[in-house]
């Protein structure tokens, strides 16, 4: 690598795209490069894990489809090393593998088709999650303030009373913006390990939790639905 | 046990008991103690009565014999016409039970409970015939006298002295809801005969004229009140016991009879039957063949078998059992069915045979716990030229053996020209010994009877030429006297040992063959594969083990019999209709059943443990020469274990075929996802390509132009069109395929909608959407993925088919049992064709239109809607626009905790 490449990836952030299709990985690379980003491309999986340990990416791009085998291994392999985030790539009616990619440490998903804009904003706010490593108790979107230091939330300055479960849903969705949470994960997370089959109760509560701080509950601008797979926090 | 608890086992013995009678039709009988006392009459006043109520009565027949008042009653009822049954020469009326059946009245009238029908009619008893329409759900009227009922049968011949042939079962009489006692006193019926009121057929007339003494009568009269009291005494017994009345549990006692082949076996099973009537406990009939009773001629044991069998059709559990010893076999049938009554012949005294214990006296010393009662066997013990049973069958044996008998004396007769050179040399008690060498090889090759005879024999021969003084029946020395008694006593017993070996040894060969023939075909229908190998396997048991023909009859799935299999060479003629009785009944039917016995063949279902699978049709090569024959219950027992072996083959093949198209239904669908997958993974990455360079092509460097930027903005939109087609395309065939899997979850509905709302925000943007759900909808059981579609398919056809600007409304009213949402515009409107048409594949409102499409959004949401369970229709809405509405069931969501019970705020 030379001095100027290294220079270079110093200010620039590193993006891994493990793709078998051409084409897919070259309007991927037009897309990020054209907003400043380094792209690795890897063929296969094999070739994959390789450069994502010796080209020490910021992000990865994962085609759940390669021909070598199982995308799970290969995040799960990664994570196993490495806490970068991780997008998946996959076709559309595949939510169980989504889920199971979801499950084993990937933190978003794109459906194929995608949009160059979709891809860029997704790997934006990924980027700037983790580069954005002073965590501050106090997190504000929309017009709620949520002050995880004192418990407490307030929306329009007035204090908002919110059940335990709800604080709870709250604080675990907040501190894991843009990343796609599954079912499981969150009722692991909020209700504990027991109740890792109860999906309705995280539908419901989202409801609650809709109702009290979105301005639209029926068009939610922070909680999103990840329809069969989960929900995700935006600011 | 506590005395206020009544016996759970009995309770729902009731509760069944009366579900059981709940479905089945009542049955009411007028019973009377003699003709004439006008049962008929008050059965047709309480007919009509009922009639007079609303009821449908139906008389199915009635013997008027021409008595006016009683033909009187009959007017006003609906009658059913008498079936003509040819029988020999003439015509013969019979009561028509299939039409009965097809009729299904309410109520219908049967007189004469015990008449028998002509042969050929389905059931040989009219009783039987009523069984069925009870069955059948209807109510039964019918009529009948005390001298029918099979116990008190004997009572009353011994009364009269007139024998009656036609008999019910006391089972039928005490199983009737209600018995109407018609009561008529002796010297008014005598009055009523006087003038002629009571119908007498002429040729019977003197013995009838015997009958209807005024002492006759009394008694007849005597035995219906009390036999009526009888059953009062058990309802009302019964009813205590229902109400837990009583604190006292009656032990179960059960009765056990014993039979011969003495021609008094009919008194004693009668005797039983009454008894077990009276106490209302289970009761066995055993019929115990020993040696001594082996070689029977072929008339008596089939009067043996025929008792048997009535036994079994007044109620008993009937067995023929063998042995070498009665009392043994007695006691340990009756210690394994834990019965404590037996009930015995009366023995006769046997002076002869002093030092020999009775049958009583054995069982005495066997059980003594066991109740034994001993009942009269003979009718009259003196028959003309009676020769008691013993002799009788010794002499037929004689006959049938004498060449056995001459072997038996030509053996004596060498061995005493063997010893005449040798008793020279040896002593006379070694002679003995060659003598008795002869008799127990006789016994052993011949039986007992030769061995009797040449014991016989060779003591008479040694005496006649050995004992001094020779050639002489005389004897010198006293002590010889001796030497004959042993050599009688020996030859005696070795014979009988012999001969109850070679009966033991018989049977267990007959026995082996048997379990060999099942073990072997049991073997052989484990490969079988085909119904065709089944029936072939079938025939060979059936031919070496019966020496009859058979046929496999197997049954559609819409329980219809099809075409008969031929198991054996020859195959029997199938009567379709008997055959589907047996099937639908589940029932044996056809010859030595009470359905239909005038058939030749015998019809068994094949029950296997999930169905009936079909009926097994089996005919005795002896049964075409028109006479019953009845089979053994080992024989029926056989056939019944063989037909449930081709029953669960038969299952099995079917379920080896369900499991064939399984795996074949599975490889088939497995296929077509791969297709599907690898058609939607080839077609959608091109697709994915295009959009994606077609969003790069703005930001290539040099910037392009306006018209570049519309050209690049036009490709993705197309391409993405392309892809929403290609689903719909994918979608359809998935749905096509049938089998959607449903992956339900339990879904709030404003969740989807918000979904499908994002989903398609970008074509919505030049709507207004207002969404308007109720608050607290309940949760919906639905694939969330599914509904979105259909969501974004109803929005996409609003967008498509209205112009700019037009409102749409998502909307939802919570019913009982469904929810109701509809997806509404202001546009134009439905198209003018049916509105359901619109759901049909390809459908287009407008042919040949610019708006792009190819109509599957609607079919596919009607796929989808209705394999949730729910409906949709298309109307228009007034003034103007059109609605797309669907329901969806609510089931029943699950609860959710509430929250408060672990909160900590």
């Amino acid at each position: 690598m030379s001095v100027e490449a290294n220079k270079q990836a110093v200010n620039k952030p590193a993006v891994l795209i493990v793709e078998d299709e051409a084409q897919i990985r070259r309007f991927v690379r037009m897309a990020l490069e054209a907003e400043n980003c380094v792209v690795h491309e890897s063929e296969t999986m094999q070739r994959g894990l390789i450069d994502a340990g010796t080209r020490h990416p910021d992000l990865v791009i994962l085609d759940l489809g390669l021909p070598d085998g199982d995308g799970v291994d290969f995040i799960r392999d990664l994570r196993n090393w490495s806490q970068i985030p991780i997008i998946v790539l996959s076709a559309r009616a595949e939510e169980s593998d989504k889920v199971r990619a979801l499950d084993s440490g990937a933190d978003d998903y794109l459906t194929k088709p995608f949009g160059a804009a979709e891809l860029v904003a997704r790997v934006k706010a990924h980027l700037r999650r983790t580069s954005n490593t002073s965590s501050s108790p106090v997190i504000e979107f929309g017009d709620v303030r949520l002050d995880m230091q004192k418990r407490s939330v307030e929306r329009a300055g007035q204090p908002l009373h919110l059940t335990a479960i709800e604080y709870r849903l709250l604080a675990y969705l907040a501190t894991n913006p843009d990343c796609v949470l599954t079912h499981r994960q969150i009722l692991k997370a909020v209700w504990g390990p027991s109740h890792i089959e109860d999906t309705h109760y995280v539908r419901v509560y989202m409801g609650h939790l809709r109702k009290k701080l979105e301005a639209t509950p029926s068009q939610p601008d922070h909680i999103i639905t990840e329809s069969s797979v989960g929900y995700r926090f935006v600011r | 046990m506590t005395d206020q608890r009544p016996d759970p086992d009995a309770l729902l013995e009731k509760v069944q008991r009366d579900q059981a009678k709940a479905q089945r039709g009542r049955l009411k009988l007028f019973f009377g103690a003699s003709a004439g006392v006008g049962k008929t009459y008050a059965m047709l006043a309480a007919a009509r009565q009922l009639q007079e109520q609303g009821t449908k009565v139906l008389i199915g027949v009635i013997e008027t014999h021409g008595r006016k008042e009683t033909e009187a009653m009959t007017q006003g009822l609906q009658q059913l016409p008498l079936k003509e049954m040819p029988y020999r020469d003439h015509v013969l009326k019979e009561f028509d039970l299939e039409r009965a059946l097809a009729l299904h009245p309410q109520l219908i009238l049967v007189d004469e409970l015990a008449h028998s029908n002509v042969a050929g009619s389905r059931h040989p008893k009219r009783w039987q015939d009523i069984e069925e329409l009870l069955a059948a759900g209807i109510d039964v009227y019918s009529t009948v006298n005390v001298q029918h009922l099979e116990t008190l049968n004997d009572i009353v011949s011994g009364i009269t002295g007139i024998n009656v042939w036609e008999t019910v079962p006391d089972r039928v009489f005490d199983q009737a809801d209600e018995i109407v006692l018609v009561d008529l006193p002796p010297d008014e019926l005598l009055q009523r005969l006087k003038e002629g009121k009571v119908y007498l057929p002429q040729q019977a007339e003197r013995a009838i004229q015997n009958f209807f003494r005024k002492g006759n009568l009394i008694a007849l009269r005597e035995l219906a009140l009390r036999r009526t009291a009888d059953r009062v005494d058990v309802e009302m017994q019964k009813y205590r016991r229902d109400q837990a009345v009583t604190s006292v549990w009656k032990a179960r006692e059960s009765i056990l009879a014993c039979i011969g082949s003495g021609a008094g076996a009919d008194r004693i099973v009668r005797s039983a039957a009454r008894l077990a009537g009276l106490l209302d406990v289970p009761w066995h009939v055993i019929y115990i063949e020993t040696p001594a009773l082996q070689g029977q001629s072929e008339a008596k044991r089939n009067q043996i078998l025929k008792t048997l069998k009535g036994a079994q059709d007044m109620g008993a559990e009937t067995a023929s059992l063998s042995g070498n010893d009665i009392s043994e076999t007695i006691v340990d049938y009756a210690r394994q069915h834990n019965l404590s009554i037996l009930i015995l012949g009366r023995e006769q005294p046997r002076p002869w045979f002093l030092f020999q214990r009775s049958l009583t006296e054995k069982i005495d010393a066997r059980a003594p716990d066991l109740d034994v009662i001993q009942v009269p066997r003979w009718e009259n013990d003196t028959h003309p030229g009676f020769i008691p049973p013993l002799l009788k069958r010794q002499i037929e044996r004689m006959e049938n053996d004498w060449q056995d008998y001459s072997i038996a004396a030509l053996a004596c007769a060498v061995v005493t020209l063997i010893a005449a050179p040798l008793h020279t040399y040896f002593e006379l008690s070694n002679i003995v010994m060659l003598f008795l060498l002869t008799v127990v090889f006789v016994a052993v090759r011949l039986g007992r009877g030769p061995a009797v005879l040449a014991s016989f024999l060779s003591v008479a021969a040694f005496d006649f030429f050995y004992v001094p003084p020779r050639l002489s029946f005389a004897v010198s020395d006293v002590q010889y006297l001796m030497t004959f008694f042993i050599m009688l006593a020996v030859g005696l017993i070795t014979g009988q040992l012999t001969a109850g070996l070679k009966y033991q040894a018989s049977i267990a060969t007959t026995r082996e063959t048997r379990f060999r023939a099942l073990y072997e075909m049991s073997r052989d229908l484990s490969g079988a594969l085909m119904p065709e190998q089944i029936a072939e396997i079938c025939g060979r048991f059936i031919e070496s083990q019966f020496g009859a023909t058979a046929s496999v009859i197997l049954a559609d799935l819409d329980n219809k019999l099809m075409p008969p299999i031929a198991a054996t060479s020859k195959a029997p003629v199938i009567d379709h209709g008997i055959a589907q009785w047996a099937f639908d009944h589940e029932e044996a039917a056809g010859n030595g059943t009470d359905t239909l016995p005038g058939s030749t063949v015998l019809y068994l279902p094949l029950k296997a443990p999930m169905r009936v699978r079909g009926v097994f049709a089996f005919e005795e090569a002896s049964a075409t020469n028109n006479e019953e024959r009845v089979m053994t219950p080992e024989q029926r027992r056989l056939l019944e274990t063989f037909a449930r072996l081709i029953a669960i083959a038969l299952e099995r093949i079917h379920y080896v075929d369900i499991a064939q198209s399984t795996t074949v239904k599975m490889e088939s669908e497995r296929l077509r996802n791969s297709l599907l997958s690898a058609i939607s993974h080839d077609l959608r990455t091109p697709l994915s390509v295009l959009v994606g360079l077609a969003d790069t092509m703005t930001l290539t460097k040099p910037p392009p132009t306006g018209q570049q930027m519309e050209i690049a903005a036009t490709m993705r939109a197309e391409a993405l069109r392309m892809t929403a087609l290609v689903n719909n395309l994918l979608d359809m065939a998935r749905l096509q395929a049938g089998e959607i899997r449903l992956n339900r979850q339990w879904h709030p509905l404003e969740e989807v909608v918000e979904n499908s709302l994002r989903a398609m925000s970008a074509s919505l943007a030049q709507h207004h959407v207002t969404v308007n759900l109720p608050e607290h909808l309940p949760l919906l059981e639905m694939d969330a993925v599914l509904m979105e579609r259909v969501f974004c398919n109803l929005l996409e056809n609003a967008e498509k088919y209205t112009p700019k600007g037009s409102d749409i409304e998502i909307g939802a009213t919570n019913g009982d049992h469904d929810i109701t949402i509809w997806v509404a515009d202001n546009g134009p409107g439905l198209p003018a064709v049916q509105p359901m048409e619109l759901f049909n594949k390809f459908e287009r409102g407008h042919k040949e239109s610019a708006t792009p499409g190819v109509g599957l959004g609607l079919a596919i949401c009607l796929a989808i809607v209705e394999a949730h369970g729910g409906s949709i229709r298309a109307e228009n809405r007034t003034p103007r626009g059109a609605r797309f509405v669907f329901t969806l069931p609510k089931g029943t969501p699950p609860v959710i905790e509430s929250e408060e019970s672990n909160a900590d705020v």
